[in-house]
């Protein structure tokens, strides 16, 4: 009886932990589990998925430790046969359920894999807009060329049309997410890193920087604001004006300004003066006068992202 | 003149300068000078030094590594509590930590976990166990199993005295240039943090080949690989990966060093630099470290497993089979720990797929366990109930991390709480567990009594629900959009999660003070608890056949192996009483208190490197070169026991 009470508290302790745990969620927005945008909803199915193909193999087992725990345990007077030390057909069972469910896994790892790459463009019937991101130390500079727009911790979007994100960093390493949307992507010094986002559903989403880059990392947020087509043209036309009417304008040397470690207290709208400024940016880690490094934006992509991913696949 | 060449970069400048901090750094060499001045009014010196500081005795070298190991493991999880302690309260405007102090803290809480604890951990465990196991009297190299402990204790104080003078790194446990380069960060902490790793690293690569050569060479006569305890086989696995793995964290570091204090461009964003590098180098060592750390668990497990259900390990060929599937595998992951780099697919889907495979054997291993159970007798011991836990706790770590594994998944969890989570899940779950097994289990093997086993389950529930309060609400706060290594956030949402989790910490934190406590009180009922038969567990291998506590000379007579569970069929066969025909001359290795004297050498060289005083890194260089050539014309090495002498020490201790 006191055995059976001690056992109990096992199952119970679980679901208190449980029902604490759903109080304290049921409200909230999970982003990963609720997403907005096309890549990470996909990438929500496959978390399910991936999770309740595991659950295949992680269930026996719970039951069969728990079972011979309870059945084998010394003084019950099971069956006790100490001798035994292998079973080729039991052995060749678990070998073989693992490598079929890895198997499984690993073709659909392979499909995800290709299908949700972050450089891979999203196909629309909509031509994607572009954005360059810049990481500094601790703000996030967002460039919209086709605009004249850059903001910083803010990033207006259209909904249901690609971005393609060019990102690149003035700081240390830095990596950018937006959970809702999906994929995140580290931005570096002279790397021209790629991301393809498509948001699907209005509305204020948090970005995050995911990767230190010193004292100010924690406060490295940023919004994301999904609004209409007809919204985002609005924007894209009057902002370029009401900056410069503030003389909030984007040259160099109020990009100098904004480069040096800060923190930024509120989002800020520039137009862009200075066009080539993304370019400019990713100069600056190219240089110094050795002969091999002029090449090497192009060549270190060539390595990291080869043309085998983008060839082989479509 | 000009004099600061004598004291490099020194300057009240680096004195700490927040109240936590401050309360350590004076708190810290207090405790030290409390401890010293004991020593001295006890009249111990001497027998520290002869027995303790200059011993060559793997026993003992390995109960050192355990103190330290302990010792390490509270001050790391003093960090991990106030670290979780910031984040359940920061919102309320409660600041334990300005931002620096909190990376910096989090920094040492990983390095000091990985390295101080969890190999100090398991070096102390090999060191205990296995010569006992494998039915030999030492390790191949007495000498340089000391060398390794002292390089390893080096490393500690270099990482601890961080705190007194100049703070440490803030990049993390891994540091990423160029976070960790020169341009963001010109201060001592990074180099600190270089140098405790760097020497307490090398030590442990002298270790892997001893052990390494320990097994291979020394085995009793009779035992055949196929015939070792399978804990032997999981350290000759991890031991090897720890000879492949160490030189490449050797060459990295001293790379970032050099861009650090030669001006070198290895890892700069600039001058034809490369941070990538850094980063895939640095997980070329640190992907096979985690196996290293996990794989000797898995043989404790094995030894733990079979004892408590007083039945022969099932499998025991599939196992030796899936230790070296892992150590094969461990090599070709490494990639996984950036799939958000920007690699192509198909190099991002191979490092995934490669990664899932792991599963495989490691999910052969736990089947094997669970059959070795069946139709056993089990006995719910303390290591038996923390290999309970640890079967719950590392199968939902091995589920984190398939999903971990799968490319796509991982961008939208990567370097959030989630991460976090999910290698404290493996970590505590599996290497924490792991070893807090091997304590209880080899305990009485060291010290002649065993532990308490109502505290120590106590202690083991303890974590396991301070574990499940502590992490899950990570999973889910890393679903939410938590990134790790936040001292602060904006969203209120997050606050109850945190709030929980924190308390977790402190439940866990119980059930290390119910670890110690048990210790304390087994101490003090050392009678009651005595282990008079040096077999206390009906145990199954050689280390049971000594009494307990094992003899200096661990065997009397070199044992001859012609089973797997040696020990288990001498006893159903009949134990016979030995004649004193039976006793040989053995030799065993004099004390040397070289082995100390090249890591305090070793730690200047790093002190020298981390202050700029050039002349003390030279000094104490050529200091190393020179002991290691004393030490190599030194012929007077060993010492013999007489047959005799041996047949009475023999007798008296099984009386």
């Amino acid at each position: 009886m006191k055995r059976l009470l001690k056992a109990s508290l096992i199952p119970l302790g679980l679901s208190a932990f449980v029902v604490l745990m759903w109080v304290l969620v049921k409200d909230v927005t999970i982003d990963v589990l609720e997403p907005t945008g096309k890549t990470a909803i996909e990438q929500r199915n496959l978390l399910y998925f991936t999770l309740g193909l595991s659950a295949l193999v992680v269930i026996p087992v719970f039951g069969m430790l728990g079972m011979f725990a309870y059945k084998y345990r010394e003084g019950r007077g099971a069956d006790y046969k100490p001798e035994v030390d292998g079973n080729y057909t039991l052995e060749a069972i678990w070998w073989g359920i693992p490598i079929v469910i890895i198997g499984v896994l690993g073709v659909i790892t392979w499909q995800s894999t290709h299908s949700l790459d972050p450089y891979k463009p999203i196909a629309s019937d909509k031509p994607p807009i572009e954005v360059q991101v810049v990481a500094l130390q601790w703000k996030w500079l967002f460039i919209y060329p086709e605009y004249d727009i850059a903001t910083v911790n803010e990033l207006p979007l259209p909904v249901d049309r690609p971005v393609h994100f060019s990102l690149a960093a003035d700081a240390p390493m830095s990596g950018f997410w937006i959970p809702s949307l999906g994929s995140q992507i580290y931005s570096m010094n002279g790397m021209n890193s790629q991301l393809n986002l498509m948001p699907e559903k209005t509305g204020e989403y948090k970005g995050y920087n995911t990767n230190i880059n010193g004292e100010g990392y924690s406060k490295m947020t940023f919004t994301a604001d999904v609004m209409s087509e007809v919204d985002f043209t609005s924007w894209t036309i009057a902002a370029p004006g009401e900056a410069t009417d503030n003389n909030l304008n984007m040259d160099l040397a109020t990009y100098n300004i904004l480069a040096q470690p800060s923190l930024m207290a509120k989002p800020q709208t520039y137009q862009l003066a200075e066009k080539d400024l993304y370019d400019t940016i990713m100069a600056k880690y190219m240089g110094h006068g050795h002969s091999s490094s002029s090449s090497k934006t192009d060549d270190t992509e060539g390595m990291n992202h080869g043309t085998m991913n983008h060839g082989g696949t479509h | 003149m000009d004099w600061s060449w004598l004291t490099g970069r020194l300057s009240a400048d680096y004195l700490p300068q927040d109240p936590v901090t401050i309360g350590a750094a004076v708190g810290m060499p207090l405790a030290i000078l409390a401890v010293l001045v004991a020593i001295t009014y006890f009249k111990k010196w001497g027998y520290i030094w002869n027995e303790w500081v200059t011993t060559l005795d793997a026993k003992k070298i390995g109960i050192m590594y355990m103190g330290i190991a302990l010792l390490m493991l509270a001050r790391g999880g003093a960090d991990a509590l106030m670290l979780r302690a910031q984040t359940a309260l920061e919102p309320l405007g409660i600041e334990l930590f300005d931002t620096q102090t909190f990376q910096e803290v989090f920094t040492a809480h990983g390095s000091i976990m990985i390295f101080f604890v969890a190999m100090g951990a398991m070096f102390g465990l090999i060191n205990i166990a296995l010569p006992l196991l494998l039915g030999t009297r030492d390790v191949a190299y007495p000498f340089l199993n000391s060398v390794s402990f002292w390089l390893f204790f080096a490393g500690m104080v270099i990482i601890n005295s961080s705190l007194v003078f100049g703070g440490f790194s803030n990049g993390g446990w891994l540091g990423y240039p160029p976070l960790t380069g020169l341009e963001y960060n010109p201060g001592p902490g990074v180099d600190y943090w270089i140098w405790a790793l760097q020497i307490s690293g090398i030590g442990s690569l002298l270790s892997g080949i001893n052990f390494t050569v320990t097994i291979l060479k020394h085995r009793a006569p009779g035992m055949t690989l196929m015939k070792m305890p399978i804990f032997a086989w999981s350290v000759l696995v991890a031991m090897v990966l720890v000879m492949l793995a160490f030189p490449v964290l050797t060459a990295t570091l001293g790379m970032l060093a050099l861009d650090r204090v030669a001006g070198m461009h290895f890892f700069t964003s600039d001058g034809g630099g490369n941070p990538m590098m850094y980063i895939n180098l640095i997980w070329a060592w640190g992907h096979p470290e985690v196996y290293i750390l996990i794989l000797p668990a898995f043989g404790i497990f094995s030894e733990v497993v079979a004892t408590f259900a007083r039945k022969r390990l099932f499998g025991y060929a599939t196992m030796v089979a899936a230790l070296i599937g892992i150590m094969f595998l461990s090599f070709v992951v490494w990639q996984h720990h950036f799939f958000t780099m920007g690699a192509g697919a198909n190099v991002n889907a191979f490092f995934g797929i490669m990664t899932m495979i792991i599963a495989i054997p490691t999910g052969v291993k736990l089947f094997n366990w669970i059959f070795t159970m069946y139709k056993g007798s089990i006995r719910f011991t303390a290591p038996m109930i923390w290999f309970m836990c640890f079967a719950v706790t590392f199968t939902i770590g091995g589920v984190s991390g398939v999903l971990m594994a799968v490319p796509a998944l991982d961008f939208q969890v990567h370097n959030t709480m989630f991460l976090v989570a999910h290698f404290h899940n493996v970590i505590i779950g599996g290497v924490v567990f792991g070893y807090f097994a091997g304590i209880y289990y080899w305990w009485p093997k060291v010290f002649g009594f065993t532990l308490h086993d109502g505290i120590g389950k106590l202690a083991a529930y303890a974590w396991q629900v301070g574990f499940v309060l502590a992490f899950i609400p990570l999973y889910i706060l890393g679903l939410m959009g938590a990134v790790r290594r936040l001292d602060s956030y904006d969203d209120p949402t997050w606050q109850p999660l945190f709030i929980v989790s924190g308390i977790g910490v402190g439940v866990i934190a119980l059930g290390f003070a119910l670890m110690v406590i048990g210790m304390a009180y087994s101490v003090w009922k050392r009678k009651e608890l005595a282990d008079t038969t040096g077999d206390p567990w009906d145990g199954r291998t050689l280390e049971w056949s000594v009494p307990s506590p094992a003899p200096f000379y661990n065997f009397a007579i070199t044992p001859r192996v012609s089973h797997r569970d040696e020990w288990w069929e001498r006893k159903k066969a009949g134990l016979k009483v030995p004649t004193r025909s039976d006793y040989k001359d053995i030799e065993l290795p004099k004390n040397s208190a070289l082995g100390v004297y090249i890591a305090v050498a070793a730690g200047l060289i790093g002190i020298g490197f981390i202050w700029h005083i050039w002349w003390l890194a030279i000094v104490a260089l050529i200091a190393v070169v020179v002991f290691v050539i004393k030490r190599t014309f030194d012929d007077d090495t060993e010492y013999t026991i007489s047959a005799d002498t041996l047949y009475k020490l023999d007798k008296e201790a099984r009386a």
